[in-house]
């Protein structure tokens, strides 16, 4: 992974937010791709994109600082659940349900950080397990707030802005969705390139020799996990406004394997290798897991045994070689 | 006292599933260091495998154990050559969970395209099905033998570990594989014989454990993460670890579950949270670096 960082530190940037302006341009472009073609699906690509931010997430915590976890899922419910409860009790604007989704979010994110980063190897995963079982635990059993093993339904928030509608079709939670993916996309393309987000790379590379550069890495790993948990939380609000319910399935430790072989799919440790894993995962699991979920099952774990043998950083690594050297090329010519 | 009783008998029956079942986890991931999330899908193989020997060929109980297991064997040896070998002793466990994900699906999908997606059940046979009147008080056959067998597997392991020639180049290779390697032990066939055996011991317990845990479609999934926690608490590699930790997992589990249905899980893994995050190597293990 090291090379990543030597190649891309000393790249000098010819236009001022030339990478932030192409990100945002492609989901703009992705988007209007799925909006005009495919008017009938926009609830499924609502969906999607609840996702991406959920595997967004978990690409922070697991791509960029090398934590393995199992129970990523949790700060997505919380979130979800905490804008769904919030709307409940009365709050309708969209906007302030998402601040809500995201402040539970990053309140969970520390939590578990703060458990589940303590220790590397077995104790980490088995943690991070457990932190996502109890979660999934208490929405279940605490059915007077969250509705239990019903969910939690009659979730109807208000106009966006006061102007816009949420009508059958999704179009408004889609255009939302999306306006929103793309200015936590672009944060985020700041964020890991900040000196915060190339040190807790250097911490997944190597973190005796993080240490022993004089930086302590559990406070790190923990600040990290709760802007993971923001990202998450939103994904979840965003998910609890467009559906109008929450049900267990988004704490589920079906949900936090399913994020998980996604990241790898795309490829961990990019941004853009989230996305496309999300992406690719979805669609493929929206055609056949309907046909039969036990094919689908199969064709998964079969997948997921040919990228990790054959392809362990994702698909995406290809793509980005090709772009390297065809950078390579023009600064030679 | 008479509900204590019957809790106490369900609790140990169960935990001595719980241990069967999780000892050949512990040992794989004491020596080869592989968070194998897919002992689970091997166990639920010997399931299948034990039903359909009983309920379609018509063998008898025992008979259907030892297929299941000898066929459970024989499925893994394919997946121990062309994919396990590849993630021993590799420190990265993110590969290792992914890997062994993606085997469980995979089992999953292909067992049930086969058997067909339903509840199997194994029937027992007329000697194990009744009653069994001990003196004071009539138990369920059935649990005493599961518990009977969780004591003589290990007794026997214990046995083979710590008394025999194959014992003591295990535990060298635990120790130190390549020192056991440069000393002339052929720690692959040590692994491979290893993994055998765990497969063999999960495909066993899956199968005598089947009345407390139930085959099913998605056992691969449901019980992947108990087993892995009843390896964690006991910490990995040691048999009295995975033997007292199944023992505890299985009484909180099953008190919780008479006395306090509502909110069984939760207490289940505040209690996980608790013991691994006070020892992070286990109740009995050691720490490896």
């Amino acid at each position: 992974m090291s090379e990543i960082v030597v190649t891309r530190v000393p790249h000098k940037r010819s236009i001022p937010f030339g990478q932030e302006a192409a990100g945002a341009l492609s989901i703009i472009a992705l988007g209007a791709i799925g909006y005009f073609l495919y008017p009938d699906d926009l609830a499924f690509l609502t969906r999607l994109i609840g996702i991406a931010f959920l595997v967004l997430s978990l690409d922070l915590v697991t791509g960029y600082c090398g934590v393995a976890t199992l129970g990523h899922a949790a700060q997505f419910g919380v979130g979800a659940y905490a804008a769904g409860i919030a709307c409940v009790r009365g709050i309708a604007d969209p906007v302030a349900l998402l601040a809500v989704g995201v402040f539970a979010g990053t309140i969970m994110g520390l939590i578990s950080g703060a458990l589940i980063t303590r220790f590397r190897g077995l104790p980490q995963l088995v943690l991070s397990i457990a932190v996502g079982q109890l979660v999934a635990a208490l929405a279940n059993k605490l059915s007077w707030l969250t509705g239990g093993s019903d969910g939690l339904s009659g979730i109807t928030p208000g106009k966006v802005f006061g102007i816009f509608n949420f009508d059958m079709y999704s179009r408004t939670a889609f255009l939302f969705s999306l306006g929103v993916l793309v200015i936590v996309f672009v944060l985020l393309q700041r964020f890991v390139r900040s000196p915060f987000g190339l040190m807790c790379r250097g911490i997944k590379d190597d973190d005796l020799r993080a240490r022993m550069i004089g930086v302590s890495i559990y406070p790190r790993l923990v600040l990290m996990y709760g802007v993971a948990g923001a990202v998450a939380g939103v994904g979840g609000a965003l998910t609890a406004i467009s559906t109008g319910v929450v049900g267990l399935d988004s704490v589920s430790f079906e949900r936090s394997a399913e994020v998980l072989v996604m990241l790898v799919l795309g490829g961990a440790g990019h941004l853009w290798g989230a996305l496309a894993g999300t992406i690719i995962f979805m669609i493929f699991e929206h055609i056949v897991a309907a046909a039969n979920p036990f094919h689908w099952m199969t064709l998964v774990g079969l997948l997921l045994i040919l990228i990790v043998i054959f392809a362990p950083r994702g698909l995406i690594e290809p793509v980005l070689a090709l772009f390297a050297r065809l950078k390579r090329k023009g600064s030679a010519a | 006292m008479r509900t204590i009783f019957s809790i106490m008998t369900d609790a140990v029956a169960y935990g001595m599933v719980l241990f069967i079942i999780s000892i050949g986890l512990s040992i794989m991931m004491g020596l080869m260091r592989v968070v194998n999330l897919a002992h689970g899908a091997f166990a639920m193989i010997g399931g299948y495998l034990a039903s359909y020997a009983i309920r379609d060929l018509h063998v008898h109980y025992s008979v259907a154990i030892l297929m299941a297991v000898i066929g459970t064997i024989i499925v893994s040896i394919p997946f121990e050559i062309l994919l396990y070998r590849r993630i021993y002793r590799k420190s990265d466990p993110l590969i290792q969970v992914l890997m062994t994900i993606g085997i469980t699906f995979f089992i999953i999908g292909i067992v049930n395209f086969i058997f067909g997606p339903s509840l199997k059940s194994i029937p027992l046979p007329q000697t194990l099905s009744g009653p069994l009147d001990i003196g004071f008080r009539m138990l369920p056959t059935h649990r005493i033998f599961v518990i009977a067998c969780g004591v003589v597997t290990a007794l026997a392991l214990w046995l083979l570990i710590e008394k025999t020639e194959f014992g003591i180049k295990l535990r060298a290779s635990v120790d130190h594989s390549g020192m056991a390697d440069a000393l002339g032990i052929r720690t692959e066939i040590i692994y491979a014989v290893t993994f055998a055996l765990a497969i063999g011991l999960g495909a066993f317990g899956g199968v005598v454990g089947a009345e407390i845990l139930p085959i099913e479609p998605f056992y691969a999934l449901r019980y992947m993460v108990t087993f892995l926690v009843v390896v964690s608490v006991g910490g990995a590699g040691s048999i009295l670890g995975a033997l007292s930790a199944s023992l505890l997992l299985g009484l909180a589990d099953t008190t919780g579950k008479y006395l306090a249905p509502e909110f069984g899980d939760f207490f289940f893994y505040l209690s996980v949270i608790f013991i691994v995050f006070l020892f992070p190597h286990g109740l009995f293990g050691r720490s490896h670096a």
